[in-house]
Parts: structure tokens; sequence; C-alpha cells
């Protein structure tokens, strides 16, 4: 019973707290938001500590029925989603505290956001993906949503409901698909029953063109894109930041879970979908990225690119490609971290513009904040040492190894095209003389955070072995 | 005793209607909530019918949860639809275009 239990203890811990949050918020009127940000906070760090301490030693082992799986996988990546997390809330809090925008249902929902990710990345049976995902989802509808009085923010969150909703009835539609061709829901007993003659039917190709739609909706690629660009300029600065970070990794895992884990017999028919969506993701990405002003909306751009890019690992279909992708999940998510972080930093207390103007003269107006966006900018384009050229480094080795050499050589060239709008920025910083600069107010927890999401990068790329072996022996390799 | 099949072609009717729907409706953004609603009762419909054919509980199981989780969608979906004529005054669904680029 304890095991049990101890199976599952950042989610309880997170439930647990979200319900506190909500609890606290509204009994202390005044005080509240600052109780309830640190009670958050508490409660991500007991998850974590869970995460690092307790999951270990029930690892190996599926729970609740075969309902919850407790892989190395599921472990390295929930501890990350936390850690994730936690800074979100730093970053967010910096931001929305000046603005009067904080309210106890920002920090309850990202706690959903959180738990739905934890739910989703141990899921063993497509109820539990599904459970996880609309947990998640449904929780970033309504984040978006928060800042209710803007029009944009409004539109940007219908937009994203209407599609969501759309991609999840798709993905469910294609479940009911395959629990008709197999008669299970359990992930396992699918992948060790599923044979040959089973995936050359038709209605099974049906099933797996749906499932990828779900899976390519959450992950924000090509055809599946149309939410990212709205979401990401409509949502709040913190909102945005929570959307292109956690649910990313989630996204990854439900990937992992549904095609590499429960329908591996049907790689032969998902390698080449994959192909298509990771190709024509990284084209439209970022050639569309270098017409944008906003600097919010580029960044969206850049996320449609990062996720082709990451679907290219995956469709390798081999442990080291996975790996690759689990590698590139993490380190965008992080670089994605940092990089709304300094549109935070640059948005202050004033009134935000989101413009790239914004970024020009920071090489003088605060040269070490200024260094710190240049490491994220050039992780971004994939600039050797810095972790972002790691990432596309052992996907592309992977490609190569599989036999994708053309697919590969797209990739580099795509990501060569992309590196144009992230030196942009880079050249404003530096080279650019802005007229009327505002100096940056930056507080304590803000910096720091930001400095260390910089080094973490920096710290990534000089040792990639470090993460890369951590990556490998999740996926049991 | 109705065969399997024609459950099937029932379900996907309704899927394809509600899909249809979607894309289709121009006017009001209730008629596209409706759409959403009638999509995942065409999923529980395979659902059932699955469960029966194979005689396995579990997808009459999955329904339950699609259809809590279908009430909770609405819910949020109405909910972002009030916040949206507060600020628009209008709930036609020609009228959201403001985001481009």
């Amino acid at each position: 019973m304890f095991y049990m239990l101890s199976a599952a203890s950042p989610e309880i811990v997170v439930l647990v707290t979200a319900c506190l949050v909500l609890l606290v918020d509204s009994s202390l009127r005044d005080r509240g938001h600052a109780a309830a940000y640190w009670l958050a906070q508490a409660g991500l760090l007991l998850a974590l500590i869970g995460c690092a301490l307790l999951l270990p030693r029930v690892a190996g082992l599926r729970w609740f029925f075969g309902m919850v799986v407790i892989d190395p996988l599921a472990v390295v990546l929930k501890s990350f989603v936390l850690v994730l997390v936690i800074v979100a809330l730093i970053y967010g809090r910096e931001y929305l505290r000046p603005r009067r925008w904080l309210s106890g249902e920002y920090f309850a929902l990202t706690l959903m956001v959180a738990l739905g990710a934890l739910v989703l990345i141990s899921a063993g049976s497509l109820l539990m993906v599904y459970l996880g995902l609309e947990l998640m989802s449904l929780s970033l509808y309504a984040l978006v949503a928060l800042h209710r009085d803007a029009p944009a923010t409004s539109e940007a969150a219908m937009k994203y409901f209407v599609l969501g909703a759309l991609a999840s009835g798709m993905l469910l539609y294609g479940m009911s698909l395959v629990y008709g061709v197999t008669g299970t829901l359990d992930l396992q007993t699918l992948a060790r029953t599923l044979t040959a003659a089973q995936t050359g039917q038709p209605v099974w190709v049906l099933a797996l063109v749906l499932i990828i739609a779900g899976v390519a909706f959450k992950l924000g690629t090509v055809p599946f894109h149309m939410w990212v660009p709205d979401v990401y300029q409509g949502a709040a600065t913190p909102v945005t930041l929570l959307v292109s970070t956690a649910p990313k990794i989630a996204a990854y895992a439900m990937a992992m879970r549904l095609l590499a884990m429960g329908l591996s017999a049907g790689a032969a028919q998902w390698s080449p979908i994959l192909i298509v969506l990771a190709v024509a993701s990284m084209a439209l990405g970022n050639l569309v990225a270098i017409a944008q002003s906003d600097i919010k909306r580029m960044l969206a751009y850049s996320t449609i690119a990062h996720m082709g890019f990451l679907l290219l690992g995956v469709l390798a279909a081999s442990p080291a490609g996975y790996a690759g992708a689990m590698f590139y999940s993490i380190v965008y998510a992080l670089m994605s971290l940092g990089a709304f972080g300094v549109v935070i930093l640059l948005a202050g207390a004033g009134p935000e513009t989101d413009r790239l103007d914004e970024f020009t003269g920071l090489g003088r107006r605060s040269p070490w904040f200024a260094l710190v966006a240049l490491i994220l900018f050039f992780s971004l384009a994939g600039v050797p040492p810095f972790a972002g050229f790691w990432a596309k480094w052992f996907v592309i080795k992977e490609l190569i190894h599989s036999g994708h050499v053309v697919v590969a050589a797209l990739a580099v060239f795509f990501s060569v095209i992309g590196a144009y709008y992230y030196l942009r920025i880079i050249r404003l910083m530096y080279f650019d003389v802005g007229e009327a600069a505002r100096p940056l107010a930056a507080d304590g927890d803000l910096s720091l955070a930001l400095s260390v999401n910089g080094l973490a990068i920096l710290a990534i790329g000089v040792m990639p072995g470090v993460l890369m072996s951590t990556c490998l022996r999740a996926i049991g390799h | 005793m109705i065969p399997l099949s024609h459950y099937l072609v029932l379900a996907a009717l309704l899927f394809c209607l509600s899909v249809a729907g979607m894309f289709i409706n121009r006017k009001n953004l209730i008629v596209l909530l409706m759409c959403i609603e009638l999509m995942l009762l065409a999923v529980n419909l395979n659902f059932v019918a699955f469960a029966h054919y194979h005689h396995d509980l579990a997808g009459q199981i999955f329904v339950f949860f699609i259809l809590a989780v279908a009430a909770a969608e609405s819910a949020i979906g109405l909910a972002i639809l009030v916040v949206l004529f507060r600020n628009r005054r209008s709930i036609n669904v020609d009228d959201i275009g403001a985001l481009k680029g």
C-alpha cells in the first residue's frame, strides 16, 4: 500500500497543494497571493523531492492495475517538469505582481497543468493518456483566458479551446479504433499483442493518423500549428512561458507512450507520416519566423520549427533516436524558459510592447543580461558549444544512422535559415543603438533565476554527455 | 441483433458531421461548442459498441470518463465564450480574427 501511494506521491502532493492554494488565497484576502505563491513553490519542491527519492525505489513497476507506469523515463521527465514549473512561477510572479494581475487561480491552475503533465508522463493506458492530456489542456485554456479584460487574450483562448477540443476529439476517435482492433486499452498489452497482420488493416492506418493528429496538435507541428502563434501572442507572457515549456515535455512523453511504446509495431507506418510533419514544420516555422516583428510571435514560429526537429528524433524509431528527442525536449524547454524570462525582464513593470526593438542596445543597458540572452539565442539557433547545438547534433546523428540522410540534410538546411532571426536579435542587442532605452529593473529572484537558467544552458553545452547519458539510461539503452 | 458495423457507421457519420459543422459554421460560436459535444458523443458510441463486441468493460468505463471530461470542457468553453462576448459584443465566428501575422 505504501509503495503504491509512493508511486503516485508527486501527483498527490501537487493536487493537495493546488487545493490548499485556492483555500489559502480565498481566506487570506490581502496577503493571500504571497502565501499562495510560497505554498505553491513548497508543494512543487516537495513533489520534486518525492520524484527524486521515492520514485526510483518503485521504478520499473506498473501500479494501479497497469494504469501508472514508473520507469526511468517517467522519473527524469517528471523531475524536469517540476523544475520548469518552479522556475516558471518565479518568472511569472515578477511579471504579474507589478501589474496587479496576481491571483490565486494563476497558481492553482499552474499546479493543475503540472499535475496533468505528471499524469500524462507516467500513463500506462490510453485512458490515462486522455485524462492527463485533458487535465493539462483544460487548465491551459483557462490560464490563457485568465487576463480577461484584453480582447486579444479571450480570442486566443477561444481559438486554443476550439482547436484543442477538435484535436482531442480526433485523438479519442483514433483511440476508440485502436480499442476496437485490439480489444485492450493497456499500452503494454497493446505493444505485446499487436500483430503485423493487424497493422496492415486500413482501419489501423486511420486510427494511427488520428492519434498522430492529436500528438501533433499538442506539440504544435504543421498542419496543426494554427493555434501556436495566436496563443503565444495573445496570452499574458507568464502563461505563454508555461505553454512553451512543461506541456512540450509532456507532449514528447505522450508521443513516446503512444507511438514508441504502445503502437511500436506500427513504426513502419507512423515513421513516414512523422517525416512529412517534421519537414513541413521546420520549413514553415523557420521561414515565417523571419517575417515577424513581435518577439512572442517570432518565438511561437520558432517553437513550431523546434518541435518539427524533435519529431525527427522520434521518427528514427531507435533507442538513440528517442533519447535524442528526449534531450531535445528538455533542452528546448530550458531555452524557451530563458527566452521568455528575458522577455519578462525587458517588459519590467512598464507597458509591454513585445516588439523586437525592445532588445535594442541591451548590450550597453545591461551587459550581464545581454550575455545571458546571447547564450539563450545562440543556443536556440544551434551554435556550438551551447546546448541547442548538441540537441540538434544527437538527433541528426541518429537520423543519418537510421538511413534518413535526405531528411537530415533538410534539417540542417532549415536550421541554417532559422539561425538568421535569432542572430538578428543579437545584432539588435550589441550593434544597434536605441534612442529611449529604459533602464532594466530586475528583482532579485528574477535575475538570479535567469542567470542560473542561462548558465545551465552553457553547462549542458560544455558537458552534453551528462544529460545525454541520463536520457539514454531513461530510454533503457 | 444489430451488427457492430451499423454502430460504427453511425458513429463515423456523427463524427464527420461534427467536424464538417465546425468548418462550415461561420455564424455562431455556440454551434461550434455543440459540434465539439457531438464529436465526443460519436466517440462514446464507438467505445460502447466495441466494448459490447469484445465483452470487455474497459471501453464502457472509458465512456464515463469522456462524459465527465466533456462536461468540464463545455463549462470552460462557455466561460471563455462569456469573456469573449464581454470584450467583443459578438459571438460571430467571422469576427474573431484580430490576431494575425
